[in-house]
This record gives structure tokens, sequence and C-alpha cells, in this order.
């Protein structure tokens, strides 16, 4: 290890490693080390977050309060109608029903619910407490769902059954019992957007983009989805896939059930968007399709290079760390960063796989240091060897790197502005220039150099 | 309209708790442990639970928030969580070096029975707790109580781990109650300036709300000393402010170690913070020229600006401890306090918000929602809501100017450095409460009535 002089958990010594210095294989998917600060969460997290943005559905999640609280209202998942997902709903259980079970409570709730707010379904989330106490969600949901007419559908997400990966599976799953659920034809020229979840309006970003090219977008999984347009994604004749780790696994599904090939894309920084757009003109293979892509990528890169080249005069040479949930966004945050001038000197991720650590390490350069499911203490150590000026990451990494005086972007749910496409690339660098070079730093004691 | 699907007409909901009012216990207890000094506090439980809970105060403090976690398997959840424990224990001592590992527990690990007391012995039989190095613990189901019950069973566990019978010295205890730093601050300067010496714990001061140093510890310099601890069951008294968080542990601290308490509301207002001031007075404190100053103050905005709040409707949301002495601070002022909500459960609370506004005609519920409240105000409207950040859905609903306090606030700043408690902390609340009601006039007044003084 090039990294001696730091005091790791040992199990740890295979989830770090340096460019050019170490051999190479990430043991990385794996349970976090009993004992550490991890910056990870549950499969419960994994579910919620994914499902969350679906905003004419009843999302209740069947457990204590806490798991209901802290999903309330987090993720600037924004909807263009209904803003039922922005509710909690929970049963909140007891000690009564640790005992003698949450059954009557959660059909209940349902009732109540459904009574309340005629929703187009029904998610129930399954937690810990309820997983354990041992309830038949699956049977109350349908009965609760025989007698109402309204789709319930439970999500199999207790948390101990593993890391927010498992949680998204169990998310897709829950999808896969409402696609197909109406009849229909296929539809020609259309896509599923899959793994883009409108944070800050980004789904309706991507969805012009195709619309321009002359694809119809049948559904978004599940940025501003709706229960409708979700039954009929199986007449769709392509899946993109955005956040590769978050739905991979219905893309997968989908093909196996309804033949729908899918491929991955990113819509993060000028040539993963520019890339995403052409890899679906071509599987289309239709001239027109072809020119319209064409005439809107060379457009919108006309209208933003400018730009972006100013803010590469003031941001030339700066370093940044990143710890984001997915390799994928890790990958296209590199790319990102380069296109202004900054350099990635450390990247890490709370979920990434083998494959996607294989990625990142052939568009990081040497010497970047790359992490699997790191904590607050190694962090902090390696944002202020590598003497870094621009942090990227979720909640918890915010007031670390405010505390080390470096500037900071949020890339994940607490974000405010719409990082995708053309446009997005510029929001992005607006944002990391706007906190890189803040006036503010000159006041931290390490930076003033 | 985001809470459009909020029907005026209040109907029975037992099973279904909408817009919770409160969170589950693990958090009060991660929070009271972050007051110890060197303290990392250890979820018993899955990974998400502790993730949560870090997330919930870093974005209630804006800093970062340490706490580890068993990291529960479906394994452990099968087998029990002892072999996760002891791992963590001995993980924790090694790479983070704290002096105490305060660990509480889960719904996951309250259920599946994971005996927290033998695991730790055994940890300590093993030789995985260094010398001099502390394990202390707390049981914290998340389906009994609230965030302010955990506070509270961290406090107990505190006083299980380190307080022992012994000679009494002069000094008195004093639990806080489930307050912000600038709160424990405040507390601090009142016996300082009464000069009463006192050990209180916990102290998220210096912990929650330090200063920018460009370095990042790990271990703040604040929290309550071990060896203040120790001390705790030598103390001639315990005040304990707010009985929901800081009753059980005076409670507790007089069973075990024969130390007797006084239990106060919290200060908050004129009355509760006399009602203290008088309390250390009896145990030896003199009323200082500074504090009855502070006090002077505060009757003087009072007394300048009383036209502005006498007969204005309020609805308040929060926490047991902090909404009786707020009922009585707002109807000694003027206020006409409506409704008042709390997520907590316990039935007394009922009665003692009746007691604090003098009347039986407010209402009052305990174990309910910002739902029911948002219904209460549709039903009738109050000029003025007082509750945590949760509260903004409804006063943007119903156009009500809303004052923070409570917990969470993520999207504001403030609550860390400046109190609500003491003389100080009350002007501070009147301040914030003139200029939420002015501010509104201001905003809504016909042009005619747009006044430049008011």
């Amino acid at each position: 290890m090039a990294l001696e002089k730091m005091d790791f958990i040992t199990e740890r010594d295979k989830q770090i490693f340096e460019k050019g210095t170490d051999s190479f294989e990430m043991k990385c998917e794996r349970v976090s080390t009993a004992g550490s600060v991890s910056q990870r969460a549950c499969s419960f997290c994994g579910s919620r977050v994914v499902l969350y943005p679906v905003a004419d559905a009843i999302h209740l999640v069947h457990g204590g309060i806490g798991c209901a609280a802290y999903t309330w209202d987090i993720r600037g998942s924004l909807s263009s109608g209904p803003q039922l997902h922005r509710s909690s709903f929970c049963t909140d259980l007891r000690e009564k029903e640790v005992i003698y079970g949450g059954e009557t409570k959660l059909r209940e709730a349902l009732y109540h619910l459904i009574d309340l707010h005629k929703p187009s379904a029904a998610f129930v989330y399954i937690t810990c407490i309820a997983g354990i106490i041992g309830d038949d969600v699956n049977r109350i949901c349908k009965e609760v769902q025989n007698k109402t007419g309204v789709s319930v559908i439970p999500v199999q997400s207790e948390g101990f059954k593993g890391t927010k990966k498992d949680g998204y599976r169990a998310a897709c799953e829950s999808l896969m019992k409402l696609i197909g659920t109406v009849e229909g034809p296929a539809i020609p020229m259309s896509i599923n957007i899959l793994g883009d979840f409108n944070i800050a309006g980004e789904t309706w970003v991507i969805k012009k983009y195709f619309e321009q090219m002359g694809i119809n977008v049948v559904s978004t999984l599940t940025g501003d989805a709706r229960v409708g347009q979700i039954r009929n994604a199986h007449r769709a004749k392509l899946n993109i896939v955005q956040c590769s780790g978050s739905m991979k696994h219905l893309a997968k599904m989908m093909m196996e059930k309804y033949d729908i090939p899918f491929i991955n894309v990113s819509f993060f920084g000028i040539e993963d968007t520019a890339k995403a757009l052409y890899d679906t003109s071509d599987f289309f293979n239709d001239e027109k399709v072809r020119n319209n892509t064409k005439m809107l990528v060379s457009t919108e890169i006309a209208l933003i290079m400018p730009l972006l080249n100013e803010i590469r005069k003031a941001c030339d040479g700066k370093k940044a760390g990143l710890y984001v949930g997915g390799a994928f966004k890790a990958i296209s945050l590199v790319k990102a960063l380069r296109h202004i001038g900054i350099k990635t000197v450390l990247a890490g991720t709370q979920t990434g796989s083998k494959e996607d650590y294989e990625i990142l390490k052939t568009v990081c350069e040497n010497g970047t240091v790359i992490v699997d499911d790191s904590n607050p203490v190694e962090l902090s150590n390696f944002l202020i060897e590598k003497q870094v000026d621009l942090f990227i990451g979720g909640v918890k990494e915010r007031p670390l790197a405010y505390k080390l005086g470096i500037g900071f972007c949020d890339h994940n749910h607490e974000r405010k502005i719409c990082l995708a496409g053309f446009r997005g690339m510029v929001n992005f660098a607006r944002e990391v220039n706007a906190s890189v070079n803040s006036p503010v730093w000159k006041f931290v004691k390490w930076r003033r150099h | 309209m985001l809470l459009r699907h909020t029907p005026e007409e209040i109907v029975e909901r037992e099973a279904l708790t909408i817009q919770p009012a409160k969170t589950c216990q693990p958090v009060g207890a991660m929070y009271a442990a972050l007051g110890i000094h060197k303290c990392l506090p250890h979820s018993h439980g899955s990974q998400g639970c502790c993730a949560y809970h870090r997330s919930a105060l870093t974005r209630h403090y804006k800093e970062p928030v340490m706490a580890a976690t068993s990291s529960f398997t479906e394994g452990s959840s099968v087998f029990g969580g002892q072999a996760n424990l002891l791992d963590a224990i001995t993980n924790i001592f090694t790479i983070y070096n704290p002096d105490v590992i305060a660990v509480h527990t889960t719904c996951l690990s309250e259920t599946i029975g994971d005996d927290i007391p033998q695991i730790t012995a055994k940890a300590r039989d093993e030789g995985r707790v260094p010398n001099g190095k502390f394990i202390i613990r707390a049981n914290t189901p998340s389906y009994v109580g609230s965030h302010v019950t955990g506070f509270g069973n961290m406090i107990k566990g505190i006083i299980d781990g380190f307080a022992t019978r012994g000679t009494k010295s002069g000094h008195i205890n004093i639990i806080p109650g489930y307050v912000e730093p600038s709160d424990m601050s405040e507390v601090k300067h009142i016996t300082k300036s009464m000069g009463v010496d006192t050990v209180m714990f916990p102290d998220t001061s210096a912990v929650l709300n330090g200063p920018q140093t460009g370095r990042y510890e790990m271990y703040p310099k604040g929290g309550t000393p071990i060896s203040d601890l120790q001390k705790t069951g030598f103390a001639k008294m315990t005040l304990a402010l707010g009985p929901i968080a800081s009753g059980p542990g005076a409670k507790f601290l007089d069973t075990k170690c024969g130390v007797p308490y006084e239990m106060l509301s919290l200060p908050i207002g004129i009355r509760s913070t006399d009602a203290f001031v008088n309390a250390l007075r009896k145990n030896g404190g003199i009323v200082s020229d500074e504090l009855e100053y502070e006090r002077g103050q505060v009757l003087d905005v009072l007394t300048d600006m009383q036209q502005y709040f006498h007969g204005k409707k309020v609805a308040l949301v929060g926490d047991p401890d902090h909404l009786v002495p707020l009922t009585e601070f707002l109807t000694d002022i003027g206020f006409n306090v409506r409704h008042v909500v709390t997520g907590t459960p316990g039935k007394k609370f009922i009665a003692r918000i009746k007691e604090a506004a003098g009347t039986e005609d407010i209402n009052v519920k305990e174990a309910s929602d910002f739902f029911y409240l948002h219904q209460l105000i549709k039903n009738e409207k109050v000029d003025l809501i007082l509750g945590n950040t949760y509260s903004k859905y409804i006063a943007r609903d119903e156009d009500i100017p809303l004052v923070r306090i409570g917990f969470p606030i993520y999207d504001r700043v403030g609550h860390q450095y400046f109190p609500i408690l003491g003389y100080r902390g009350a002007l501070r609340l009147i301040e914030k409460i003139l200029n939420a009601l002015l501010d509104y006039q201001d905003k809504t007044a016909p042009e005619e009535k747009f006044e430049l003084v008011m």
C-alpha cells in the first residue's frame, strides 16, 4: 500500500487503491465492517429513493416512525402534477403490534389512505421491524387490492437485507409488478428512460431532447412518473438506463420478459450526453432521427462551449475529490470536471461494482486514490493530503468539506440545480466555480498559500 | 398547495400517521451521547438507521456527525447481533479511539432480543475494551415513545455507566433536556452567573456548533468530560429540566446513588426561567445583577411591543418539554394559544398544556401529527405557527407566519448559536415572533395602512 501512514480498519485495505502504485482488485459490493462510521444506508433507503418519485401513488412505510420521518420529502424529485409522493404515511408500529403483529394496522391504514386520496397505486415498504415480526404483508396487499381495485404493491425493503443496492433491486421488482398491467401494441420509435429521478427537473431536460429527436418517451422511471405510464412501459422499443446501479436490474427483467433491449447511458457531461443521444439514435437507425440528433447536439454544444471556456479560466488547475453513491456517476464526474480544467485526485463510491471500478480506474489519472465504502476520517485525511479544492458528495460529506475549508458541490438528493444534459453541464460548472472560487476560503488557515 | 390533500373534516385515525411530528428514539440517544467528550455513538442495528440519524443531525446542525453501526445483515437478524457488536467494539477502539462508546439499540435489535449488557460484559471479559475506556448503553426501541424518550434513555445510560454512590460534595447536577447546544451554553451562563458549582450532562455545546478551523476533529473540544460524569453520584441534588427528556435520568440517579432531584420545566419564557433561577438560588446561587438586567430587558421589550401580541392566535407543534413552558410563556404575554400538537405519546401532556394555558378551551393532542394540526388550523385559523421545519408546508398553504423552533430545523441557521432558553433566550424568542408577525403585516398591509414606525 502506498498509503500506509494512515491507520485503516485492516479489512478495508482491499477497498482503497492508488492508481499507478497498487495492483488493483477492488473488494467491493460487501457489507460494511461492523463498527465502521460508514456513509452508507440500507435496503429500505434504496427502495424508497427509487420509488419515491412516482407522484400519483401512495407510499406507505410499514414500520417504525423513524423510517417514515427520515424519508419525508427529502429528495428533490419534482412532479409536474400530483404531489402525493411528498407526503409521509406510516403505520407507526408500536409495542402492541410488535407483540401481536401489525397486519390489522396495515390493512386499516391502506383502506384509510385509498379512501382519502384515491391513488393510482400504493407501495407498501416493508421495514426491518415489519419483516422481523413476520407480518404477511403480501397477503394484506392482495386483499386490499382485491377489495378496492387499486394496485397495492409490497416492497421487500427490510433494512437488514443489505445495502442500498439490494433495495434498488427490491424496488425494481415492485415496478415489474406494475409494468404490463395494461394491454396495447408496441409503440414505434419509443423508449423508456430508466434511472433518472427528475432531481431539479432533470428528467424534463432529457425527455425534451428525445422529443426533439423524434423519439417517443413511453415512461420515465421514475422521475416525474405516473402509475399509468409505468403500466405501459412494456410497449416501448428500447430502455435507456441512466444510473446503472439502481435500474439495470429492471432493464434486465424487461429484456427477459418483454424482449426490450437496453443501453447504458449517462446524461452528465458533454461527451456522455452526446453519446447517449447518438447511441439511442443509432439504435433506431432512422435518417430523420439521426439528422435531428446531429442538429440538436451541435446546436447545444455551440451554445454552451463559450460559457464553459469562460468558467474553465477560473477553475483551471484546481483539484477535486469525489465520494458519490454509484460508480457510473463518479466516472461521469471525472470527465465533466476535466472539461473545466479540474483534476480528480480522489474518487470513491458507496456501491460501485468491480467492473465499475475497473472503468473508473481507466478514466482517472495516475496517483488518483480510489476508495469503496469510505468513512469521514479516511475521506478527510485524503482531502488534506491531496490538497483538494473541491469535494463532491452528499448530505454527510458537505459539512466535512466545509469544516476543512474546501469548496463543495452536492451531487446527490439535496442539489437544487439541474445537472443533466448540455445546459446541466453549464449549471454544474457554475456551481463548482461559485464554490471553489468563493472568497470565504481565504479565511481558512491551511489554504492561505 | 402541497398539502392540498388535507381535508377539513377530522375523522378518527388510529392506524395511520400522516406527516409525523416526531421521529424515533435512537436519534435522541445519539444526540445525547454526542454531549459526552470523546464519545462515539454506536447504532446497534441496520446501516440505514445510523445513516438516517446522522443525516438528520447533520442537516439540523450543518456539522459532521459521527456514529458507528453494527451493520446488521440478514444473518444477524436471525442469529442475533452479538458477533457484530463484539467486532464493532474492537474495531471502534482500534481505529477511532474514543474514550466512550455509547451503544443504543434499534427496533430490529430490540425485537430479536439482543442482550446488550451481556454482550458488553462479554466484550470486557474478552479484553476488547482497553483500560480507561468505557461502553455505555441505552435501550431505544423505535416502537416506544419518540426521539425525546431516546434522549432520556441515554441519560439513564450515562448514569448507569458512570455514576457511583459516594460522599456528597457541594455541586449540583443539571440535566438540561433535549435542547440545542446554544441552550446548553445558556444554562451554563446562568449557573456561572449565579456562582453555582454544577455538572451539566450532556453538553453538546462546542460539539455541534463548533468553529471552522480548517481541520476535521473527530472529537471536538466540547462534551461533558468523563471525570465530571463520574462525580454525578456525589452531587447534593439534580435539577432535571424537562420531565420527559431529563426526568427518567434524575429519578434513576436518585435510586442508584441517592441524589435527590427537583423536576422543572425547560426554562423557556419568564416564569419557567424564574423557577430555574429560584431553584439555583435555593442551592446557594446568588441572583446576579447580570441576570436581573437580562430579565429586565425581556420585560422592556414585552411592554414596548405588547400591542402586537395581545389576542393573536397561535398553533404550536413540537416536543412536550418545550411546548408546556412555551404555552405558558405565550399565554403570559397575551397570545391566545389555540392548538398544541405533539408526536410524542403521553396522556399527561394534555393536562399540563391546559394548566399552562390556564384554560380547558384549547385543542391539545399527544401522539399526533402535522396532518391533524393542519386540519385543526383549517377549522380555526391562527395568526402564527411555532414549530420545526416541517411546519412550513402548513404555513405556506395557509399563509401563516412561522417561527422555527424545535427539532429538526433543516432550512435555517441560528438555533445552533442562539438560545431560546433563559432570559436571553426569551428575548430572542420575542424578537423572532415579532419579526415574523411584523414582516407579515408589512407584506400584506394595504397601501394606505403600510406603516413606517411599528
